[in-house]
This record gives structure tokens, C-alpha cells and sequence, in this order.
């Protein structure tokens, strides 16, 4: 199951996602806070990255700026070397909470961004997505009547029946219970594994980002800059015990600033 | 359920029990029981008045609520959305807001003569800044998610509007129309008493005049309290719908 480093693979084919000196600058009552400085990250097509930092650093102000919510105040982010200027099906941001529109189903929540589509290609891409995050039998069900974990998955699957490029996680399990934390993150490593998109994933968890990616950005607190890059070189199903996992966990601990013991 | 029905239900009989008792123990006041209450309205039912004042009264509170929605809905959710529009708008909305529909009376009148119209008018009036505050209020509490997640799936303004927008604001619109519908209905009343001759105000009106008949007055008063209370029941069977009130289902 162990698969080939896609970051190494993809570096022959060039970059998905390049971030030029980016600077992002607040004004709020006559001063000027800056938020970003001079970020540069290249991301490989299909390369899963999360980006970890102390609480309000930055990492979602990055984030919605690589996503085209955010203008920066300098810099540039191109994707494909195309100039990313405002948001774009090719690009979904899913949200941490709420990011589910609660007036329609699940069926047509997946369905929203397939209006273009024919109907019976867009019933067949719902329920291909129903089952892809296993909602099956949910079909016509509110996100009201579902659990915190099923409506992210909900949202993962109609960021991911657009067909998107890049999908930007927001801190997308921060809300939920640490057991069903554990199981959303095996449901999205199968998935990308399955889908292979690029993958850029807000975290304030260390665990996570070494379950998960291929690469760790780090930022440093206000104005967040690019600390350091951890490359995770564990082959996926990564054993959490193992030595070398223990090792990259206790780095990027210690790149945070944060003890080994409580 | 059958229990939920059971107490309300002996308190009504309890306290008109207690109605008719004090009428008839003290022969002195001029306020007809219940009994007489329900002759008079078995006597408008025979002559076919009930019925037309009812249909005549919903008539006029519909065109007036139907009115002022289609008016001051998009209206408040456009100054909602664009603030700029709502600071330019303010000033005026609260000067004309505090103004009770009745003071227009005249004015509707001079208008738009004795008739449909008037009354028609003074509910649009009553209706109009209710709506249009809650339709403004509900567009600044819509989650800026949702507004971020319609923007992320490419939505041109038109589809943004009927896709995000306005099921975003409905839960928050439903209960300021049903509210409102209430005040439609209080303003209709008052305004039959003046500005026409059909409708269960009128009605009130016409029942002291021709021959201090209070047990007619009365038996209006018990229908305007029971057709209210049907249209909001209505209102809320629209609230009961997930795809329109999502967030009554939310924790």
C-alpha cells in the first residue's frame, strides 16, 4: 500500500501552486498589522501539504489568499502559471464548520456546483460522491439530521464533485470529538489517495499534519513567515509509533517552539 | 398530543362558564355571554354575512401583505447587502416607521376613496417597514460562509441571490412575516371601521351603529380572534418546512 512520493514525482512536472513573496498587511484603525511576510511555496500537482503554526498566526489568512478570497498586498500566488485573482470552482475552500448549506439535502449539497451539468450526469457525479465519503442511504437527508462527522464529509464530496484542482482544508476537523478526528483523517487520506488531488490543510495539530502530508510548512508567529518545510518521508499507512514518526513529530514540535513534556 | 389538547381546551369551557355566569348574575352590564355571542354569530352564518366578511376581510390582508413583500423584501435585502444604500436609506425608514398605519387614514382615503384600496394601502403601509427591517437585519446575520462557499462555486449575482441568498435569510424573513401578518391583520380591522362597508371591522362598526347590537360586536371580535389565529397557523405550517426553515432543525 505504500505509495510513490508524489512530491518527488511531481517535481519533474513541474509546480501546481507557486506563491511569489507574499505579503499580506492589515490596516485597521490607522495601523497597519502585517500578517504575511515573504512567503514563497511551490506545491507539486497531487502533493498533500499541511500548514501548521501557533494559533493566529496567519496560516487561514494564507490560505484564503492562495485561494483567491484575499487579495495580498504584495506578491503573487499563480496556479498551473495561471495568476490567481478571485475564488474558482478549480479551487474549493471547505470550512471548519457550517460550511454546508443547511436548507438542502445532501444530494443537493453535492449537487450545488453541478447546475451546468446534464441531469443524469449530475444524478450519476452525486451519487459517485455519496459513496465516495459513504453517505449512502443519507441521500435525502439535512445536515441537521447529520453528525459533525458526516457533514465534513459531506462538504469534502461537493468540494470534490466540481472537480477541482486544489482542495484547501480550513482546520476541517478542528470541531470535531478527538475519535472521530482520528477516522476523518483516514476517510481523507483514502480519498486523496483514490482522487489524487493537491491538497493544502490548515492545521493547529501536529499529529495530524505528520499522519497526513507530504510536506509541513511551518509558519512562525506574527507576521507569519515560512519557518521551515518538513518533509514527511513515512510511506502511507504511516505507523504511529514508529521511530522516524516520533522523530519528525518531536521536530516540528520543537520548530514550534513547544516543550516535550506537559 | 391528546393531553396537550385536553387542558386548554377545559380551561376555554372554564372560562366561559364563568363568562355566562357574571352576565347573568348581574343583568346590569351591557356585555352579551357566550350564548347570545353564539346566536349572533349562527346569525350572521345564516344570512351569509360571515363568509363574506371573512373572505372580504382576508382579501385585503392578503393583497396588502402579498404587497408589501414582494416590495419590501428585495428592497430591505438589497440595502442590506449593500451598506451604503441602508446609511443613504436609515434616516428616512425611522422617521416613517414610527408612524402608525391608522395616521394615514386620510390620506388613503383622499387617495384612493372608500373602497379596496384604502384598506389594501394601510396594510401595504403596516406591512412595509417590518418587512423591510427584518429583511435587512436577516442579510447582515447570514454566516459569511455560506456567502464565501456560493462565491467558491463560481454562482453568477442571479443565481448567488436565489441559491444563497435567499435561503440563507428565510428562516429569519419567515418569522417577521408571520409577525407581520399579525399586524396585517390588526390594521385591517381598523381600517373597515372607516374606509369601507364589508369586512368583519366593518362589521364591528355597523353592529353598534344599527342598533347597539354587542352580541354581533362580540361575535366579531370572537371570529377576527379565530381567523388570526388561523393565519398564523398558516404562516407557521411554512415554518415547519426544513428546505425553507433550516435553522429551526439546527442545534
Amino acid at each position: 500500500m505504500a505509495l510513490a512520493q508524489p512530491a518527488v514525482a511531481a517535481i519533474k512536472s513541474g509546480f501546481k501552486l507557486h506563491a511569489q513573496q507574499l505579503g499580506v498587511v492589515y490596516g485597521a484603525n490607522g495601523k497597519s498589522v502585517s500578517a504575511l511576510e515573504e512567503i514563497n511555496l511551490e506545491i507539486a500537482d497531487g502533493e498533500f501539504i499541511c500548514i501548521v503554526g501557533p494559533s493566529g498566526c496567519g496560516k487561514s489568512t494564507l490560505l484564503n489568499v492562495m485561494g483567491g478570497f484575499l487579495a495580498p498586498t504584495s506578491g503573487t500566488v499563480t496556479i498551473d502559471g495561471e495568476r490567481v485573482t478571485g475564488p474558482d470552482q478549480r479551487r474549493i475552500l471547505v470550512f471548519q464548520e457550517r460550511g454546508v448549506f443547511p436548507w438542502l439535502t445532501v444530494e443537493g449539497n453535492i449537487g450545488f456546483g453541478l447546475s451546468k451539468l446534464r441531469r443524469a450526469e449530475r444524478e450519476q457525479r452525486i451519487a459517485r460522491y455519496v459513496e465516495l465519503v459513504r453517505l449512502q442511504g443519507f441521500e435525502r437527508s439535512y445536515p441537521s439530521d447529520l453528525s459533525g462527522g458526516m457533514r465534513q464529509r459531506l462538504q469534502v464530496a461537493r468540494a470534490l464533485a466540481v472537480n477541482p484542482d486544489i482542495l484547501f482544508l480550513d482546520e476541517p476537523f478542528g470541531a470535531l470529538d478527538s475519535i472521530t478526528r482520528v477516522m476523518m483523517r483516514g476517510e481523507l487520506l483514502r480519498i486523496w489517495q483514490q482522487e489524487r488531488r493537491t491538497i493544502v490543510f490548515v492545521t493547529h495539530d501536529i499529529d495530524e499534519a505528520v499522519q497526513l502530508a507530504d510536506r509541513v510548512v511551518v509558519l512562525s508567529s506574527r507576521p507569519a513567515r515560512i519557518q521551515e518545510i518538513v518533509t514527511i518521508d513515512i510511506p502511507h499507512p504511516r505507523n504511529i509509533s514508529a521511530p522516524r514518526y516520533l522523530e519528525l513529530r518531536d521536530e516540528l514540535l520543537k520548530q514550534i517552539g513547544l516543550a516535550y513534556e506537559i | 398530543m391528546r393531553r396537550g389538547w385536553l387542558r386548554p381546551t377545559l380551561f376555554i369551557v372554564l372560562l366561559l362558564a364563568i363568562w355566562e355566569v357574571s352576565v347573568r348574575t348581574h343583568p346590569g352590564l351591557i356585555l352579551p355571554g357566550p350564548i347570545a355571542v353564539a346566536a349572533g354569530i349562527a346569525e350572521l352564518i345564516r344570512h351569509g354575512l360571515l363568509v363574506k366578511y371573512v373572505v372580504a376581510s382576508v382579501f385585503r390582508v392578503t393583497w396588502g401583505f402579498v404587497l408589501a413583500c414582494i416590495t419590501a423584501i428585495p428592497l430591505g435585502l438589497a440595502l442590506g447587502w449593500y451598506r451604503r444604500g441602508e446609511m443613504a436609506f436609515n434616516p428616512l425608514s425611522q422617521i416613517l416607521r414610527p408612524i402608525s398605519p391608522l395616521a394615514w387614514i386620510p390620506l388613503a382615503i383622499l387617495w384612493f376613496g372608500v373602497g379596496d384600496l384604502s384598506s389594501i394601502f394601510l396594510i401595504f403601509v403596516g406591512c412595509f417597514f417590518p418587512l423591510l427591517l427584518t429583511a435587512m437585519s436577516a442579510v447582515h446575520n447570514i454566516p459569511a460562509v455560506y456567502v464565501r462557499a456560493g462565491r467558491n462555486f463560481g454562482l453568477s449575482s442571479t443565481a448567488f441571490v436565489g441559491r444563497v441568498l435567499y435561503p440563507a435569510v428565510m428562516p429569519q424573513l419567515l418569522v417577521g412575516m408571520r409577525v407581520t401578518m399579525g399586524i396585517a391583520w390588526l390594521v385591517v380591522v381598523a381600517a373597515e371601521m372607516i374606509a369601507v362597508n364589508s369586512g368583519l371591522g366593518f362589521l364591528i362598526d355597523d353592529a353598534r351603529n344599527a342598533g347597539n347590537r354587542y352580541d354581533l360586536v362580540v361575535a366579531g371580535m370572537v371570529v377576527i380572534g379565530g381567523v388570526g389565529l388561523l393565519l398564523d397557523l398558516a404562516m407557521r405550517s411554512l415554518e415547519q418546512m426544513k428546505s425553507f426553515n433550516w435553522k429551526s432543525s439546527e442545534e
